[in-house]
């Protein structure tokens, strides 16, 4: 299916998933209105975001099914499968959200539906930003997602941790968007244009390579994304937002918050700065400052939480390296890795949500002691967490380390490979000990764990994701053909003239 | 049709591991369940006998000049490595397909009597299974490395079952020893695999005998290298010198599992080897010679030690190195007599089967007397047993005339083979004298054969009985499912001869037309040899009286009446307390390898390198190093924005830059 975007029902029909979502956000925020205080209201805005996830989700698939593309270049917003993929990524990642929250929200008392409002607002923000073709509208969903996330991460109104976190967020937020924008203006000062495609054409019919209006733009842009994906050191932010945030949204943000930043880092540098070099040391810069801090100060981590957060920034230094070996190697790698690593973290962050008791959020290593015998399938579902973080053959994780690999070094970046396999022995050192805590210590009485509960949802949401973690640890193959499909943003990498070699891992 | 009745041949492995697979979960659930146990386990392997006689008459129709290759799917394929999972079907290995499963299906009819009160019949019979699943792989194998699995399996199956009763330290004990000194000679059998890889870029056999005149020319190093390292594979599997001492420890397992295991089948793999590569060694000379000298050597040298064993199964054991050291000194001597190594092959696993199903018997009725009696006496010592022959009729019968088939009288089938074996090497003898020694070598062993097999029998079935008052009216024969297997088996150590009656006694040397497909290309590089008829009938008339003499000086020397049990026999001394001891040979690889590798790996390795470099240095001080990093990064973390400001600006400065450097 061609759509040219220049007319306005089938421009209709390309924004069909963001349409769908925000129609129902409309929706939801009406009902919310109307009730709101209650449990009951709670779980049924709880359970009308499931639908309005997955009715945005299935239209996404439609138009991946018609493998529908753009007429000549797109205008503000991609059609391509990369954004659908992304897409799902998205929705997946707050559908599995929302039924972790579930349960965790009554708990912890936080009776307000809004909450799910939010998390639709922030999901279309990052749809926007992962399937926008033009620099303001990746600026417009990048926005829409972080005030949603600001008002989410102080969510529990009541603690003072949250409101810190809130505000920190906010205003660290706030001084990142600006080197965002100020690079989109250098960028369009030295192109003319904020479109990622005319952008790539420009620089390389103008000879911007060298540029320093250019670079000093590309830079610009590069730290307001650090940020977001929280490298180092633009990451000292995440452990004390997480920290504070309830444990759900903890986890949405390092997930699919991450996802959407390296989505649109990823299209941003694929389309419009292929041709130019610099991006590349830069992140490959701060990949390594990120591998290397993330994970040796995760080593000093006695909070699971806080552990999970360093871990995440190490992981983001991982799909760094993914994204310095650029877009034709790195790609089928990058989106793998994207999956695997959003559905570990996700079920990580849900088991620590039900560890969690009634408004202690602060559950330490040593306090999983003797998990195994106590809960043996919640041991099992975090042991199989933390391994694929670890990379553990068998384990989705380890695949899409191994594609990382294999794109670094076919692209000659050695070192960087080098480095990621050596931080990723030291993140052995955190990992495991979960897992020794939980199978080789004995409990500190047989009811520690008795408060541990997982309701209906959540079990499911886990079962879920494990099995897709040991499922594409064992057989990754139609995930792998899936990435390497929708690893077609190669447009501006092709209006830079440049001849990449297909990729191809599974030779 | 020929060609479907062959395509089958997928079945014949898998059968026993089907049969493996039922009873290893029978073992795990229901462990009880001895018939079910019995019928699969018993069933599998006649089963894959069926099928296997099916296989080898469509070959026997066919007259397939080339081997015939069945692949099923692509194992290895890496870079120009490409190996598949082939199974291969020529005249070699269908005679090896047909003893493994014929004597196989034997043995494990026999082990349901003999095992039958075990605890872990289950469990004894799903590896028994499996060891013939690996046994058949090993033949069958189309291609170095699929015959490697096959190899290390069968290896493993051997640790599994001489470590059965697992409990006892000293059966624990002889499992790891026969698997160590096993994986030296693996050792071999890897380097060899990796030279022909290096030479030939194939590892299939079909492909790297094809290719191997061109390649190799006759007496290069490197073919010389390869055969003498796949000859160190040999060592270590069919127990020769030097890596022979595994084999007498191995009687530590069940008696039917020596039968099995460690006298008809595995320890034959070495053989089988040698003879499938009968041409790269046909092109080395030196390693011709070498297995050759090695197999008379060690032909000799275990006869001398079996001479003073009193264990029943020992002497059996000894009597299995030296046989095989027959076997070497047929296969290397090539040609023709790699036929005759095939040939006494096949025999040796008829009566050797036979002799140690038959001390089974013995053990099995000695075992039970005393047992009934709570004595602790040694069942297997043959000073505690004698007059045996009017207990045990028909075991007797049956070991006599095992006994006259290895000691090499005629018309027992051990006569032909061994005989073919030792004209052969003296016919070689008369282009490269040293094989005359080899012959000297083998005809001496085969005098002692003669010797300690009929002391053997003198004493267990002969003169007065001495396992204990109380017990001699308590020992009898065993039931028929045990006794039968040994008529069997004696039936064919008989007539087992006519595989391969020579032309000079009227026969038409059935064996060697059959097998001449796969010797024919080695036998014509060697130098022609052949003797005359009449020194032929020479070599017989003095084989034969070498046998004879050796069963007449047992006859005269051995004084069965003047043997004490063995709790009040006396002490060895001189001579015979050296043979006693095994040349000590034990005690010397203890003190020139055992000890010093323990104490290298304990002072050195492990109190220093391990302790000190790798954990100390190495493991724990990285993690040190790490922690202490991780320390010092998290006092970054202050909570304090206006910090987190500094370092993001600095952060900004880092890469702006690296942009307009």
């Amino acid at each position: 299916m061609t759509l040219d975007v220049s007319n306005y029902p089938q421009l209709l029909t390309a924004l069909l998933p963001e349409l769908v979502l925000s129609a129902w956000a409309l929706i939801l925020l009406l009902v919310v209105a109307w009730r709101h205080g209650t449990a009951r209201d709670l779980r049924l805005a709880g359970w009308l975001t499931l639908v309005a996830l997955a009715t945005a989700a299935g239209a996404a698939w439609w138009l991946w099914w018609q493998s529908a593309h753009a007429a000549g270049i797109s205008t503000m917003i991609a059609v391509d499968d990369f954004r659908f993929v992304a897409d799902w990524i998205f929705l997946g990642g707050a559908l599995l959200t929302v039924l972790f929250s579930m349960r965790y929200l009554e708990r912890e008392g936080l009776l307000a539906p809004e909450y799910y409002v939010l998390l639709v607002f922030a999901t279309i923000g990052m749809m926007l930003m992962g399937g926008g073709e033009d620099l303001m509208v990746i600026f417009l969903g990048l926005e829409l997602m972080s005030i949603c996330l600001y008002a989410l991460a102080g969510f529990n109104r009541r603690s003072p941790r949250a409101a810190e976190a809130g505000l920190k967020y906010f205003l660290l937020g706030a001084f990142a968007s600006a080197f965002l924008l100020y690079g989109i203006a250098l960028v369009y000062g030295a192109t003319g244009t904020t479109n990622l495609s005319l952008i790539g054409v420009q620089v390389v019919s103008l000879e911007l390579q060298h540029a320093p209006l250019l670079l000093l733009g590309v830079a610009l842009l590069l730290i307001g994304f650090g940020f977001k994906v929280a490298a180092v050191p633009f990451h000292m932010w995440a452990p004390d937002v997480y920290d504070g945030s309830p444990t759900p949204v903890a986890g949405y943000m390092a997930t699919a918050v991450k996802a959407a930043a390296f989505a649109a880092l990823f299209r941003v540098v694929g389309e419009a700065f292929g041709p130019v070099g610099a991006w590349r040391e830069i992140v490959a810069g701060l990949a390594i400052t990120t591998m290397v801090a993330g994970n040796l100060i995760a080593l000093a981590q006695r909070s699971l939480k806080r552990m999970l957060a360093y871990s995440s920034v190490a992981h983001a230094g991982y799909l760094l390296v993914a994204v310095a070996t650029g877009v034709a190697a790195g790609s089928a790698a990058f989106v793998f890795y994207l999956v695997a690593y959003s559905l570990t973290t996700l079920a990580a962050f849900a088991l620590l949500a039900a560890k969690g008791r009634g408004g202690e959020s602060d559950v330490q290593i040593d306090d999983l002691a003797g998990l195994a015998a106590q809960r043996p399938w919640l041991a099992f579902a975090l042991s199989v967490c933390m391994l694929s973080l670890l990379g553990f053959p068998g384990t989705a994780g380890f695949i899409g380390k191994w594609y990382i690999l294999v794109a670094a070094m076919s692209t000659g970046q050695g070192w960087l490979a080098a480095l990621l396999v050596l931080t990723s022995v030291v993140s052995a050192g955190y990992y495991l000990p979960v897992v020794m805590a939980m199978y080789m210590q004995p409990a500190v009485s047989t009811e520690a764990h008795a408060e541990v509960c997982l309701d209906g949802f959540g079990r499911v949401a886990m079962a879920v994701a494990v099995a897709g973690l040991l499922f594409f640890g064992v057989a990754p193959n139609r995930l792998l053909d899936l990435s390497k499909t929708s690893a077609t943003v190669q447009r501006g990498a092709a209006a830079g003239a440049i001849a990449a070699p297909t990729f191809s891992p599974g030779h | 049709m020929t060609r479907t009745a062959m395509s089958l041949v997928w079945l014949v492995p898998l059968l026993p591991l089907l049969g493996f697979v039922l009873n290893g979960t029978l073992a795990l659930v229901r462990p009880t369940a001895k018939t079910a146990v019995s019928v699969i386990g018993v069933g599998a392997v006649v089963a894959a006998f069926g099928v296997a006689v099916a296989v080898v008459r469509a070959l026997a129709v066919g007259h397939a000049a080339e081997p015939v290759v069945f692949t099923y799917w692509s194992w290895m394929p890496v870079g120009s490595l490409q190996v598949n999972a082939a199974l291969q079907v020529d005249p070699l290995s269908a005679v090896m397909l047909l003893v493994v499963t014929g004597v196989g299906s034997l043995i494990h009819l026999f082990s349901v009597g003999y095992m039958r009160e075990d605890d872990g019949y289950a469990r004894y019979f799903a590896y028994l299974n499996l060891f013939v699943f690996f046994m058949l792989t090993l033949v069958l194998g189309a291609s170095f490395p699929v015959m490697f699995v096959g190899w290390e399996g069968v290896g493993l199956c051997s640790y599994l079952l001489i470590g059965f009763w697992f409990t006892e330290q000293i059966n624990a004990d002889a499992g790891k020893k026969a698997f160590i000194v096993n994986r030296v000679g693996d050792f071999g059998f890897l380097v060899a695999m990796f030279l022909i890889f290096q030479h030939a870029g194939s590892l299939n056999f079909t492909d790297v005998f094809a290719k191997a005149r061109s390649l190799f020319p006759l007496g290069s190093a490197a073919v010389t290298a390869i055969t003498l390292f796949l000859f160190l594979g040999c060592t270590g599997k069919s127990a020769q010198i030097p890596l022979y001492t595994w084999l007498p420890d191995a009687m530590q397992g069940p008696t039917p599992v020596s039968a099995l295991i460690h006298a008809a089948t595995m320890v034959t793999a070495g053989v089988y080897l040698v003879a499938r590569c009968n041409l790269l060694f046909a092109l080395a000379p030196v390693s011709s010679a070498v297995v050759a000298g090695v197999g008379a050597l060690t032909a000799l040298f275990a006869a001398t030690i079996a001479l003073k064993q009193w264990d029943i199964k020992r002497v059996l054991a000894y009597s299995t190195i030296s046989q095989l050291g027959y076997m070497f000194l047929g296969v290397g001597t090539g040609g023709g007599a790699t036929v005759a190594g095939i040939f006494h092959l096949a025999t040796h696993a008829f009566f050797k089967a036979l002799l140690f199903l038959g001390s089974g018997s013995v053990i099995y009725a000695i075992h039970h007397a005393y047992h009934a009696t709570h004595s602790h006496e040694d069942a297997q010592d043959m000073r505690n047993m004698g007059g045996l022959k009017a207990h045990l009729p028909w075991t007797w019968v049956l070991m006599w005339i095992a006994t006259l088939a290895i000691a090499g009288v005629p018309p027992l089938s051990g006569f032909f083979s061994k005989d073919e074996i030792l004209s052969a090497a003296f016919a070689r003898g008369g282009v490269e004298r040293i094989w005359y020694l080899f012959w000297g070598m083998g005809l001496a062993a085969a005098s002692l054969t003669a010797f300690y097999m009929t002391r053997l029998m003198l004493y267990t079935f002969h003169g007065p009985n001495r396992t204990g008052e109380r017990e001699r009216p308590l020992l009898r024969e065993a039931p028929w499912v045990m006794t039968g297997p040994l008529v069997a088996l004696g039936v064919l150590s008989a007539v087992g001869g006519v595989l391969n009656l020579p032309a000079l006694l009227g026969g038409s040397s059935r064996l060697e037309r059959w097998l001449a497909p796969v010797t024919e290309a080695g036998a014509a590089l060697l130098p022609a040899h052949a003797v005359a008829s009449g020194t032929e009938w020479t070599l017989i008339g003095i084989a034969v009286a070498v046998a004879l003499a050796g069963i007449a000086g047992a006859l005269r020397m051995l004084r069965p009446a003047d043997l004490l049990p063995a709790q009040r026999a006396p002490a060895e001394t001189g001579f015979a307390r050296v043979l006693w001891k095994k040349w000590y040979g034990d005690e010397i690889y203890d003190a020139l390898i055992v000890r010093p590798i323990m104490w290298l790996s304990r002072e050195v390795l492990w109190k220093i390198v391990d302790v000190r470099l790798v954990d100390g240095a190495g493991v724990n001080g990285a993690a040190a190093v790490s922690r202490a990093l991780g320390w010092v990064g998290s006092r970054l973390q202050t909570g304090e924005l206006g910090f987190y400001v500094v370092l993001f600006v600095a952060g900004v400065l880092f890469v702006l830059h690296v942009a307009v450097r």
